[in-house]
Order: structure tokens, then sequence, then C-alpha cells
């Protein structure tokens, strides 16, 4: 309770507060901080941003997630190897994956940009880009996604009965209209399951940022909890540390954010997501 | 035998010594594998060959000097054990507290049960974000207050907001109402007290309920980054994926030694994951069943 529910109403109320280190007291000033945020420009950015992120890394995990585990459900020979390498991307630190995927990126040296030379495309800034940061940090959640979206798959595609597609095949569907007729529906709750728990994560973006870019270059990448952890913990010149009511204020609008989205996913899935009783 | 020169195309595919998969499925792990087998060999080479133009994609010799550089530079071994503490003990107070809770909501009728079980639920729903300035005071508070290692800048406080959570106490609760009750009556009428019946009975046929919680808790604390963030700023208390923030933190541009302190840092979780594969890839693949 007390690291539970209290911090939740204690929250509110200091959204409502003027409340930084400096200040001596912590007088109410109503919706202020909220008032301020529509004024913030950087909180639009913000805004964007996560959106832009949520729209890239939800489908693009859901897709590889979705080829790799039909391609893994079945037994071939050496199947347990690459099972083993999509499963051990859920065992790395999501600052692990941000470390190894700044050297893979890095501009001058890194090996992305020689195989980019081999084919003839010119040299990228990638995360020292304002235009492509964000999608350098797109590619590297997918990356450390990828077990964690082909184990739930594969476990959805293990429950659909070979009887039926069995019965497909006797009636001449070809497997690709079996596949999107019957495999697909089945691994509808799955999907569902997928796109709340992913976009969830995905507004809460923080770690990969912090490390790779720390919001920048020139905000291009900064995300809201990048945003609220820097006013209420950050120390970057510009943003003014211990801003707890601000801070506090946008953590509630983020909060309002997934719960709207949540309830929406749900509610238009309930009507194509097809649940076997 | 020699093939005849004109083939259909169905038939040729059909010739393949091998699935067809593996054309998918043998680049798409080059591509999942590449990372860490890059971290690998960067880690082993010197700072001229990681920065050597092409690059080096294998390493004239070992050199495990990045190692030895990096552990003097970053206690990585003491991050370890941090992090090992922290998980375990975190593992270990949420499987019996949850378990308390999760029983008592299971089977237990008691002033305000719905309402709390409510509440709980709520906080499920609460970003962390919303809760984290809240909780950095109070564990500020605490430590000045109260106790001193559970306070901001010592492990315990990485310990403490976490050693019961409303996942744990509702997926045990779940799981508990599953059970048939008979055996929990039986041993009652027999005298056993409801402290007993827990322990001797229910958790007994929990096992792999149990196993569950605890694979995601011990993931979840091992790789918890944001919080300790916020709570530790003194090196001899971080965990590995702090420790690892702070060591790219100064040496930004030292490739060799980052990675070699990377590899460090994720080789243990690394090693237990593929040893207990299984293990945790049931845990996993039981939030999505659950969700469905």
């Amino acid at each position: 309770m007390l690291f539970g529910v209290a911090p939740i109403v204690w929250s509110l109320i200091m959204s409502l507060q003027r409340n930084n280190l400096f200040s001596s007291g912590t007088p109410f000033v109503g919706l202020a901080n909220y008032r301020q945020m529509l004024h913030d420009p950087v909180v639009t950015q913000a805004i964007e941003h996560t959106i832009v992120y949520t729209a890239l890394f939800v489908p693009g995990t859901m897709i590889v997630g979705l080829v790799l585990a039909v391609a893994m459900n079945r037994q071939i020979r050496f199947i347990s190897v690459y099972r083993t390498a999509a499963y051990a991307t859920m065992a790395i630190s999501t600052i692990s994956e941000a470390l190894v995927f700044i050297w893979l990126f890095d501009p001058s040296y890194g090996i992305v940009n020689y195989l980019f030379h081999l084919v003839g495309i010119p040299q990228q800034q990638f995360l020292s880009s304002t235009s492509e940061a964000l999608y350098v940090i797109v590619v590297m959640t997918i990356w450390g996604w990828t077990g964690f979206a082909v184990v739930i798959y594969l476990a959805a595609l293990q429950g659909v009965p070979k009887g039926l597609l069995e019965a497909a095949a006797i009636d001449g569907a070809s497997r690709w209209t079996t596949f999107r007729r019957i495999t697909l529906p089945l691994l509808s709750p799955a999907s569902l399951f997928l796109l709340v728990w992913l976009t969830i994560n995905a507004l809460q973006l923080f770690d990969e940022v912090y490390l790779s870019t720390a919001g920048g270059p020139l905000n291009s990448t900064t995300v809201l909890v990048y945003y609220l952890y820097e006013q209420a913990f950050g120390t970057t010149a510009g943003s003014v540390p211990g801003n707890f009511g601000y801070a506090s204020a946008i953590a509630y609008f983020l909060f309002v954010i997934i719960l709207v989205v949540t309830a929406v996913q749900f509610r238009v899935g309930r009507r194509l997501v097809h649940y076997r009783s | 035998m020699s093939a005849p020169t004109v083939s259909l195309p169905a038939r040729r595919r059909a010739r393949l010594p091998f699935s067809s998969w593996h054309l998918l499925l043998i680049p798409a792990t080059l591509v999942l594998i590449f990372p860490f087998a890059w971290l690998i060999v960067t880690s082993v080479e010197t700072p001229a060959e990681a920065l050597h133009f092409p690059p080096i994609l294998v390493p004239h010799h070992l050199d495990f000097g990045n190692y030895a550089q990096a552990l003097q530079a970053a206690p990585f071994g003491r991050f370890f054990v941090n992090s090992a503490v922290v998980a375990v003990t975190t593992v270990a107070s949420n499987l019996v507290l949850c378990s308390l809770a999760g029983y008592a909501f299971a089977r237990y009728r008691f002033f305000g049960r719905g309402l709390m079980f409510v509440l709980i639920m709520a906080t499920l729903m609460v970003p962390f974000q919303v809760t984290m300035i809240p909780q950095f005071i109070i564990t500020k508070w605490l430590g000045i207050h109260v106790l001193a290692q559970v306070g901001i800048n010592h492990i315990g406080a990485l310990i403490l907001p976490n050693a019961a959570t409303a996942f744990g106490i509702f997926f045990l609760r779940q799981f508990f109402r599953t059970l048939p009750i008979e055996y929990e009556e039986a041993a009652r009428v027999d005298g056993a007290s409801r402290l007993t019946v827990l322990f001797r009975v229910v958790l007994p046929l929990s096992g792999p309920a149990l196993a569950t919680l605890a694979a995601l808790t011990f993931l979840d604390s091992w790789n918890n980054f944001l919080w300790p963030l916020i709570a530790v700023t003194s090196t001899n208390q971080m965990t590995l994926p702090l420790g690892l923030a702070n060591f790219q933190g100064a040496h930004s541009t030292e490739w060799t030694l980052l990675m070699a302190g990377n590899v460090m840092s994720l080789a243990p979780m690394l090693l237990i994951f593929v040893v207990a594969q299984r293990y945790f890839v049931r845990s996993v693949a039981s939030t999505g069943l659950a969700g469905t």
C-alpha cells in the first residue's frame, strides 16, 4: 500500500502544486502545470516522437515476431539453434542492447556504415542525425523485443489444432489461404495481447533514449518519459532539476494516454478477435 | 544420377536437400546474433583494430587486456553481486508475500477485501512514471528517519518498493482459486492452522505458478534501470545496467573497453537464460496465454 496506492494519489496532488527543490513551500496552483504543458514546445515534440516511435515499433515487432514464429513452428534441423537465437534477446538488458547498437551504428567506425558503403549507400550520421536517430532507436528496440514476440506467437501457434489445417488442405486451400483464413484468426488473441503490451511499453520508452541519445540531437528523440525524467531528476543545462510538480503532471498525462489507448485497443480488438470457446 | 535439364519450378523446389524455411531462418538468425558476435569480437580487439577501416571481422590475436582494464575502471564484480542480491531477495520476498496476500484474497473474507483488491488492481494499470517521484520521496524519508539500509543510495531501496508486486498478488490469487478447495478443508478439519494449510497444502500444489512468478520477477529485477538510476548514485551500490550506463558515460568512445564491460554485464544473465531456457520461455508464454 505504501509503495502502491499512496504514491498514485500523492503524485496527483503534486501535479497540482508548484513543487521544486528550490521553492520552500508547495502552494497549490490548480491546473497551472497542465496549462504549462500546452504551451511547452518540448512537450509537443515529445508527444510527436512518442507517437511516431510507437506507430513504428509496435507493428514492426509484431510482424517480425509473427514471421519468425511461423518459420520456427516446425521440426526441422537446427530449429533449437534458431529458437535460442531469438529467445536470447529477452535476456539482454535495455542498456546492454543500446550500448551494442550505438557501436554498430557509430557514424565513423560502425559496421552498419561499412555495410552501407559496400552496397553504395553514402555514410549516414544515424544517432547523431536529427532525422535518423529515432529510427535507429526503433530498430534497436525491435531487435530487443523479438524474443518476446516470438515466444508469444509460438505458444499461440502451438494451440492451433492440426486437424483444421489438414481439413483446409484437403478442401484444396493453398497454404497462404489457410494461413490467412485459419491460422491468423486463431492467433488474434495473441496479436491483441502483443498489441496492448507492446504499446504500453512503447509509450514508456526511456532506457534506450537515455543511453544512446539523451533526447538529442536537438530534442529529436525526446519522448514523454525522458522529458519528465529530465524535469524531475535531470542535470542537463536548460532544464530545472527537481521540477516534481510539472513532472507529475506529464506523468499523469501519459497515464491518461495509456488508459485511453488501451481501452480503445480492447474495444476495437474485442470485435476483431476470434476467441475459441 | 543426373537431373533432367528441363525441370518445373515446383519439382526443383521439391528437390532442395533441406526445408526452404532455412532460407528465411538462416539470414534472420544471423541478424539476431550479429550484435552479440560483433560485441565479442570488439571486446578482444585492440583500439586500433576496432577503429580500422574496413572493419576487421576476425581479430589477429585474442586480447583480453580490455577485460582487465574494464575491471580496473569499474567494479563489475560488485555490480554483479548487487544485481544478484537485489534479484534474489526480490524474488524470494515476492514468493512469500504474494503467496500470503494472494491466498488471503483467494480464500478468506475479511473487512475491506473487495476495496483493497480493487485498489491493488488499479496499481497494475498505473505506469511507474506516475509513482516514481512519490516513491523517491518516501524512500528518502525512510532512509533518513527509519533505516538507512532502505534509503536512497542503498541497494535496499531497490528491493523494498518491489518486495511485493500487484502483479504477483493478482497472479497467485487467480491460480489459488483454481485449486480444489477440498484438500484445504480436509486439512483444516484435521486441525491445521491457516498458515500450515498454505505452506503444506497449497504451495506444494502451486509449483508451476510459483516458478513462473519467480522467472518473471527475476528478469524484471535484473534488467530494471529507471528506478536504480533515480535511487542510487554511488558506484558501489549500482546494479549491472546502471553500472554499465555509468561506465559508458565515463568512457564514451573507448569501444573496446565498453564492449568488454558489456560482455561482462550481459554474460551472467545470458548464461542463466540459456541453461534455464525452457523454464523462462514457458513463463513468458504463460503471460500471453493468460491474456487470451
